[in-house]
């Protein structure tokens, strides 16, 4: 079910990915802005749309600094390697029949494999700045995001026992009759919760808490490699999306409309979640974050998998 | 958990609020008649100016940023001869009205000051005195106080008695 055309297919939903992870910056702002009774950036253009632009060119002009005691070569690949990671996700995710960049067997290992060495970014990116606020915001950021990582895994077994595939297009296949949402309940919310922590976006954006640790593992950033850490969130969220649409809620299946509309509305639904989750929900506690991750996700995850395997064994 | 569900439909519902954003230039906020703007010095019900020279209001600024010079014209009436405010340190906190003997001195509802230049900034008399009398209308320094000057001597203020001689003895 690979696409035709492997080059179209992979520049056109990097394009798109980066055009709508653009967009998102301006979305988030008017959303929140909305959600907290403003009216968010509304100057520039139409609705405030080139906002967008303005702020790109303006964080291209920045100056690009590395600050004199960073490790300069780890401090530069660091950034890169996060918007690199959740680009190689985007490769496996079927939008639509056909559009897909490579239609892996174990697609769904590869995204995870991808998310879990994203994690490196933001650790290397703590500990090349060689500062105590980035270093802080390093070791939560792999703390969390490892022990996150745990139950994240383990609350899209339900799904991988039910379509009996790692093969993103074989789960959306499974989901003809209906949705995982339904029989996966627990493992969409296990995974929804362990998305967010995943893509470190409020509220639990423990690793760059403002309040607490200046902008934590990239206060030493600035210019393209401040943006290329912005971006790298806003395809994470992308991803995240996508992922919850593909795997619990059909993908791109739905009535009369075009498969690639059915997917964008489901996957705009989710993000703009996690925008609302962004403008009401205070940053828990680190202490209360860890113990709420391996106290009660990890035993609620683990129960799911047992239930949905032995229920699937029971019916054959 | 039902708590954070709660909190995430009281925020959604904000979707339905009214915005409460001023959108500035285009549509202005209230400024009350009392607020604290940009500074004029007013004139009396007769024209003259009001200023004193008195130097208060420069003594009461925190940030001295008022400066003049007193002089006095051929009737013996005392006037600044520059009157100068460098907006750029003014913080508008009203002492100078506050200070101000004669309420020459006014603060008014005007925020819109903004310049390119920093010197431009720097007002002098001819910017700061208006043609009108302010937030006091028809008060007279000068009519009520007992100073001499010209066109008007001692004993003639408003309620004022004419002067007592004090080497006579008899009340
Ligand atoms: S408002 Fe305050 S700071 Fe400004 S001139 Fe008057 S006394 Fe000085
Ligand atoms: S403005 Fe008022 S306080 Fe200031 S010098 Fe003139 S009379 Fe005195």
């Amino acid at each position: 079910m690979t696409s035709p055309y492997p080059i179209l297919a992979i520049l056109g939903i990097l394009v798109v990915v980066m055009t709508l992870a653009a967009g998102l910056i301006w979305l988030e702002r008017r959303l929140l802005a909305l959600w907290q009774d403003r009216y968010g950036p509304n100057r520039v253009g139409p609705f405030g749309l080139l906002q967008v632009l303005a702020d790109m060119i303006k964080i291209f002009f920045k100056e690009d600094w590395i600050p004199p005691f960073a490790d300069k070569v780890v401090f530069v690949i660091a950034p890169a390697i996060i918007v690199g990671t959740v680009l190689m996700s985007f490769a496996v995710l079927p939008i639509a029949p056909g559009i897909i960049v490579s239609d892996l067997n174990i697609g769904l290992l590869f995204i995870l494999g991808m998310s879990s060495i994203g994690v490196y970014s933001v650790v290397l990116a703590g500990w090349a700045s060689d500062n105590k606020y980035s270093l802080l915001g390093g070791l939560r950021a792999a703390a969390q995001m490892l022990s996150y990582e745990v139950f994240m895994g383990l609350a899209l077994m339900g799904v991988v026992l039910l379509a009996g595939s790692f093969q993103l297009s074989e789960i959306v296949s499974a989901q003809r009759r209906v949705w995982f949402v339904v029989p996966q309940f627990a493992g969409f919310i296990l995974f929804l919760i362990a998305g967010v922590a995943e893509t470190r976006r409020l509220p639990f954006d423990l690793p760059e808490a403002e309040s607490e640790l200046i902008a934590g593992f990239h206060s030493e950033y600035s210019g393209m490699k401040f943006g290329l850490f912005f971006v790298g969130e806003y395809l994470g969220v992308i991803l995240i999306s996508s992922l919850i649409t593909i795997l619990f809620f059909g993908g791109w299946m739905g009535p009369v409309l075009p498969p690639i509309i059915w997917f964008v509305l489901k996957m705009m639904f989710f993000i703009c979640f996690f925008i609302l989750l962004r403008a009401a929900l205070p940053r828990p506690r680190f202490d209360q974050l860890m113990s709420w991750g391996w106290k009660v996700m990890l035993p609620l995850a683990l129960a799911n998998l047992l239930i949905t395997g032995a229920v699937a064994l029971a019916w054959g | 958990m039902l708590s954070t569900i709660r909190t995430l439909w009281y925020v959604f519902l904000h979707m339905f609020h009214k915005r409460v954003t001023i959108q500035y230039p285009d549509e202005k906020a209230y400024l009350a008649p009392r607020y604290r703007g940009r500074i004029i010095l007013s004139r009396d019900p007769d024209g003259g100016e009001r200023c004193v020279a008195c130097h208060l209001c420069a003594e009461a600024c925190p940030v001295d940023c008022i400066a003049l010079q007193a002089t006095e014209d051929e009737n013996g009436r005392r006037y600044p001869e520059f009157f100068r405010i460098n907006f750029s340190r003014c913080i508008f906190c009203g002492f100078c009205e506050e200070a101000c003997p004669t309420y020459a001195i006014q603060l008014t509802p005007d925020t819109e000051m903004g310049e390119y230049k920093r010197p431009n900034l720097v007002y002098e008399k001819d910017d700061l005195l208006i043609n009108g009398e302010g937030k006091y209308p028809g008060y007279n320094f000068w009519r009520v106080s007992g100073v001499k000057i010209g066109g008007k001597d001692k004993g003639e203020a408003e309620n004022e008695g004419p002067p007592v001689d004090v080497h006579r003895l008899l009340p």
